[in-house]
């Protein structure tokens, strides 16, 4: 169902384009041997390069390439074997040296395509506009002083890759879908953290409206710098009513760069951006044009992970699981692996209901991560192997369960420690069925004349004079026999 | 002994240090003495005596352990002076501009790095045209430097040394320093060389490292040499050259003994000579040096050949497109914010109005801002790429002409040096200065000025070699035995 | 082409250099003639060219990723006109 928003004349659709900025993994920066440590002090982690000083020059470091075009094929897109840096030029008081280096018209990478999950099962192919590498800016702080701004620079010279869609979302939740499946890919290349909250990913998302069946596009603002997948459903919700009103009342819209403030959920102009742009683009001459050859892309290519789309096929072919436990397998490669290890030579089905079940409930109670989770895929295969060949019944293995993210010990010592190993000597379960069906022969009676609902209650004494330890199965079993008898 | 000792080449006073004859401490003391003697010339910015001694003290050490030589070896003890424009650690650094003022750079250029490697003993730092924005040195922001020469007719009038390197110039011309670091964008080494009388060099793109030079025009800046024979310059750019992996534009190139190219002989050597260079209205006197030229290669066994350099005459407004808008974008550093002047303003975009309406000078403010427009909505293709399409016509002419000629010979500068108040305030009259030199940047190639004589009024004039991409060797051969044949003797006022 | 008052003061604007409003008129004079000097390029047929923007005929050297730069705080902000606590400062902005 498509996406529209009421309005006093009629239905509105939605444009959403996003650009993502996306920290590339490296050690150093872009351009200069700076790091690029997360939280480090003021400007220590600045060379003279980044900090803009005379003289200064640029030279490119070889990873972050291999990165852009690792990402670039994971977005199954076009690889530009040649790529052009150009200087975007503005004054800002981070921008040290008065520009910004960026690819303009010959970016390294160009289109492609991203399939996005919907929450009804569906997948959408949302078009990649292109992907270019540019440098981080600085940091402002604006509220560390009366009269003035702080600048530190340790960003500054950062590698980032900015990822822009074609605007195909008609959306929030479309655009949603988009942000967390670019993470999800980001992060099995292994290119970027995806940390919003750090600001290692940073989406503007371009925001039109249109009438429904309406051609060509409005005029679009771009909300900048959005810090969580929430934040952009919301900012784009906002823009787009905020649109919507100001058509109905007879206005037009603004091309314009706004902020969203989270606290109030609305979007606003943005002041310092006010002035006129004119970014003068040209080919910076402190670079030459970046040439890679096709054995440097099919190099990458070689070490290219199974991403998630692939990856979600297979479970589901290989492992039988269906399209929604595979997504939610997929998700990350961490929760996909950590999967096969528990799955493989075992009922697949059942390893995936116990992760996404008991397994990632534990997981989220805290103090648990993909690194250190709270049991072992070897610990767990080990527990459905004792279902599978009867030692515990599934219902005692909730409780090994717990003990094993109690103690991190194996399932069996625990079985065997707590006296847990389910009871499947055929003499002392029936003893047990005998001792309840003399304690309640009016009820024996009952079933045999035919009340079959009270089979049940028998069970349940049963499994509780045996401390749930019988063999659910043979149990059943042996209540009818005897019951019938 | 002190006079005597700053009359001397580079290549004499190498020889004699080894011998023993002076010390290094004692020759740098020669030129410190001249330095002081001739500070009216304003040949320097800053100098740094205490420092110049200092090195030079430890060259005599290193002699005395027998560890001198340097790197490239010639250049041991050797005191030299240094563009204002090379960032040197601990050492302010001006590019000649007030917005850099007081700027004490905590890093060393490539080029002065490898220099005192080499031994070489820096005397300071030496005035130029603001950020080397200019032909006649009058734009710096700590006053023009004047030029040593005097014109026979008018002996009081004071000469501009020509531009940017104008301080290199008249330093080396003057005998403060036994040569000096310049660089050229457009012919800021070569114009002022001839206008002091002295050899510059401006290498093949590329050849030495930009790291650490306050950038003019990134594409076409290139330091190089100025000293006062073909052999010195060679031998400091033995000391200078490399490849430098800071610089993504430097040549990963071996670097030959420049000094062993100057074997003198050129027999059988083709040599360029471009009609477009000889236009009507060519100063007689710089016409009739530039035939003279020709008749000493003749001489030498060389073959003058008729050339044409077809795209000469839009060379000038090339280089005036894209050497602004290169200045435009490497000038938005000073904003006052890291380094240099600030003038406080009531918000940021005051603040940076401010600071750089204060700190540049009026050239450097008219080329930031035809840069800016260049490159602004509307008009890059217009100028911006046109001028880039040009200027691959401007080079495609010289690759054309190197198929069959090994160098070319023209005249350095369309006159000799002139009075620094001779000029008018027309920025364009002033850049016809560097009509001959241009095309060489524009095309990268390397690009050689030597004084061959001097005008009717007593003036040198130089002329330039043009050799093939990373052909110096050839260049300084030829202008090897242009300076034997010339016996250039002529020194200036108080030398 | 000859630019007017108005270009000029946008032009000044861009490049965040003060001009003096009786200034813009002789600059647009100086300005206009350097123009008109530059144009005479439009008659060069330049179909079919590239652009050269660098001579240097290499391809962009790569550096490996290894941490070999700053570390020196002290070194970046020495020359800095207003720094405080370790930051560069400038006049309060309000985005
Ligand atoms: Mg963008
Ligand atoms: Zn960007």
């Amino acid at each position: 169902m498509a996406y529209l928003i009421q309005g006093e004349t009629g239905d509105w659709e939605l444009v959403i384009g996003l650009e993502v900025h996306a920290q590339v993994i490296s050690k150093a920066k872009l351009f200069s041997g700076a790091a690029t440590d997360f939280g480090a002090d003021p400007n220590s982690q600045v060379s003279f390069v980044d900090a803009g000083f005379p003289g200064m020059l640029p030279v490119i470091n070889e990873v972050c390439v291999e990165q852009a075009v690792r990402t670039g094929l994971g977005l199954k897109s076009q690889i530009n074997l040649t790529s052009v840096f150009a200087r975007k030029n503005y004054f800002y008081a981070d921008l040290p040296q008065g520009y910004q280096i960026s690819q303009y018209d010959q970016p390294i990478v160009g289109e492609g395509e991203l399939l996005i999950d919907l929450a009804d099962g569906t997948t959408r192919a949302i078009g990649i506009e292109r992907l270019h590498l540019e440098q981080d800016a600085g940091k402002s702080m604006h509220d560390q002083h009366p009269t003035k701004s702080f600048i530190d620079l340790n960003r500054s010279g950062v590698a980032l890759m900015e990822i822009v869609s074609k605007p195909d979302m008609r959306s929030p939740e479309e655009a949603g879908a988009y942000l967390t499946k670019l993470r999800t890919i980001l992060r099995y290349l292994g290119t970027c953290d995806g940390n919003m909250q750090e600001g290692s990913m940073r989406c503007d998302a371009n925001v039109s409206v249109r009438k429904k069946g309406e051609q060509g596009l409005r005029t679009r603002c771009e909300i900048k710098n959005v810090n969580s997948i929430r934040f952009v459903q919301q900012a784009i919700e906002y823009e787009a009513r905020r649109h919507i009103d100001v058509y109905e009342a007879g206005g037009d819209i603004r091309q314009e760069t706004r902020l969203f403030d989270s606290a109030k959920g609305e979007t606003r102009s943005m002041r310092s951006k006010e002035h006129a742009h004119d970014y003068r683009y040209f080919p910076d001459p402190d670079l030459l044009p970046l040439v890679i050859g096709a054995d440097f892309v099919e190099a990458v290519k070689a070490t290219l992970p199974e991403l998630p789309d692939d990856k979600k096929a297979r479970f589901m072919a290989e492992y039988g699981l269906n399209a929604y436990d595979s997504g939610v397998l997929v998700a990350e490669r961490a929760s996909a692996d950590f999967f096969e290890g528990v799955a493989t030579g075992r009922d697949a089905k059942m390893a995936a209901n116990w992760i996404m079940g008991d397994f990632f409930a534990a997981m989220n109670s805290g103090g648990y991560s993909w690194e250190k989770p709270p049991v072992s895929a070897a610990h767990l295969g080990a527990m459905i192997d004792l279902i599978k060949d009867g030692t515990i019944s599934t219902r005692l293995a909730k409780d090994v369960f717990v003990f094993m993210v109690e103690t991190g010990k194996d399932p069996a010592a625990i079985v065997e420690e707590k006296g847990l190993k389910q009871v499947t000597d055929t003499g002392a379960i029936e003893t047990a069925i005998d001792a309840v069906m003399a304690a309640n022969p009016d009820k024996v009676a009952e079933i045999r004349a035919g009340k079959d609902k009270l089979i049940g209650w028998f069970v349940g004494q049963v499994m509780k004079a045996t401390q749930g330890k019988a063999n659910p199965a043979m149990l059943n079993e042996l209540i009818l026999r005897k019951l019938k008898e | 002994m002190m006079s005597e000792l700053t009359r001397l080449t580079i290549a004499e006073a190498g020889r004699r240090l080894a011998k023993g004859d002076f010390t290094a401490r004692e020759l740098t003391e020669a030129h410190l003495k001249v330095m002081e003697a001739r500070r009216g010339l304003n040949a320097f910015i800053t100098e740094t005596p205490e420092l110049a001694l200092e090195s030079a003290s430890a060259s005599d050490a290193r002699r005395k352990a027998g560890q001198a030589g340097g790197l490239a070896g010639g250049l041991e003890g050797i005191p030299l002076g240094i563009k204002d424009l090379f960032c040197t650690k601990g050492v302010q650094t001006t590019a000649a501009s007030h917005i850099l003022e007081g700027f004490v750079p905590q890093y060393e250029s490539t080029v002065t790095a490898n220099l005192a490697r080499a031994g070489a003993v820096s005397l300071g730092k030496l005035n130029l045209d603001e950020f080397a924005m200019g032909s006649s040195n009058l734009t710096s922001y700590f006053g023009g430097v004047e030029n040593p020469w005097k014109k026979g007719s008018d002996p009081a009038a004071r000469l501009v040394p020509g531009g940017s390197s104008g301080g290199s110039a008249a330093a080396v011309a003057a005998r403060m320093a036994m040569g000096a670091t310049g660089t050229d964008t457009g012919g800021s080494i070569r114009q002022p060389a001839a206008f002091c009388g002295i050899v510059g060099i401006k290498p093949t793109y590329g050849r030495c490292s930009r790291w650490g030079v306050v950038a003019f025009a990134s594409s076409l800046d290139q330091p190089g040499p100025m000293a006062r024979t073909v052999e010195d310059c060679a031998l400091m750019l033995n000391g200078m050259a490399g490849h430098d992996p800071k610089d993504s534009t430097s040549a990963p190139m071996p670097v030959p003994d420049f000094a062993k190219a100057l074997t003198g002989d050129i027999r059988g050597l083709k040599v360029g000579i471009p009609a477009e260079y000889r236009p009507d209205g060519l100063n007689a006197e710089v016409a009739r040096a530039w035939d003279q030229g020709i008749e000493w290669l003749k001489a030498a066994g060389a073959t003058p050949v008729d050339i044409s350099l077809p795209h000469t005459k839009y060379a000038l407004p090339v280089y005036y497109i894209v050497a602004p808008a290169e200045a435009s974008s490497n000038l938005a550093r000073y904003d006052g914010v890291r380094f240099g002047l600030r003038v406080e303003g009531g918000s940021l975009d005051d603040m940076y109005r401010k600071t750089r309406a204060a700190g540049f000078g009026p050239e450097v403010r008219r080329r930031i801002m035809i840069g800016t427009y260049v490159l602004s909505a509307g008009y890059y293709d217009a100028y911006y790429s046109k001028a880039q399409k040009v200027r691959r016509l401007i080079a495609e002419d010289f690759t054309q002409a190197f198929r069959s000629v090994d160098v070319i010979l023209t005249p350095t500068a369309p006159s000799a040096a002139f009075g620094m108040t001779d000029r008018s305030d027309d920025p364009v009259t002033m850049w016809l200065n560097d009509v001959f030199t241009i095309p060489t940047s524009l095309a990268g190639l390397p690009g050689l000025s030597l004084p061959v004589g001097l005008n009717g009024d007593g003036l040198p004039l130089g002329l330039q070699l043009i050799g093939r991409p990373f052909d110096e060797e050839t260049v300084f051969k030829v202008a090897g035995v242009m300076e034997q044949a010339a016996a250039f003797t002529a020194v200036p006022e108080g030398v | 082409m000859s630019l007017d008052k108005g270009t000029v003061r946008a032009i000044a604007e861009l490049a965040r250099i003060d001009v003096p409003e009786d200034d813009l008129d002789h600059l647009a004079g100086e300005l206009s003639g350097i123009l008109s000097f530059v144009e005479h390029l439009s008659e060069v047929n330049t179909d079919g060219i590239r652009p050269m923007n660098s001579v240097a005929d290499l391809g962009l050297p790569m550096r490996t990723d290894a941490v070999t730069d700053g570390g020196y705080a002290e070194a970046v902000l020495a020359n800095a006109p207003d720094a405080i606590e370790g930051f560069f400062t400038v006049p309060k902005v309000v985005e």
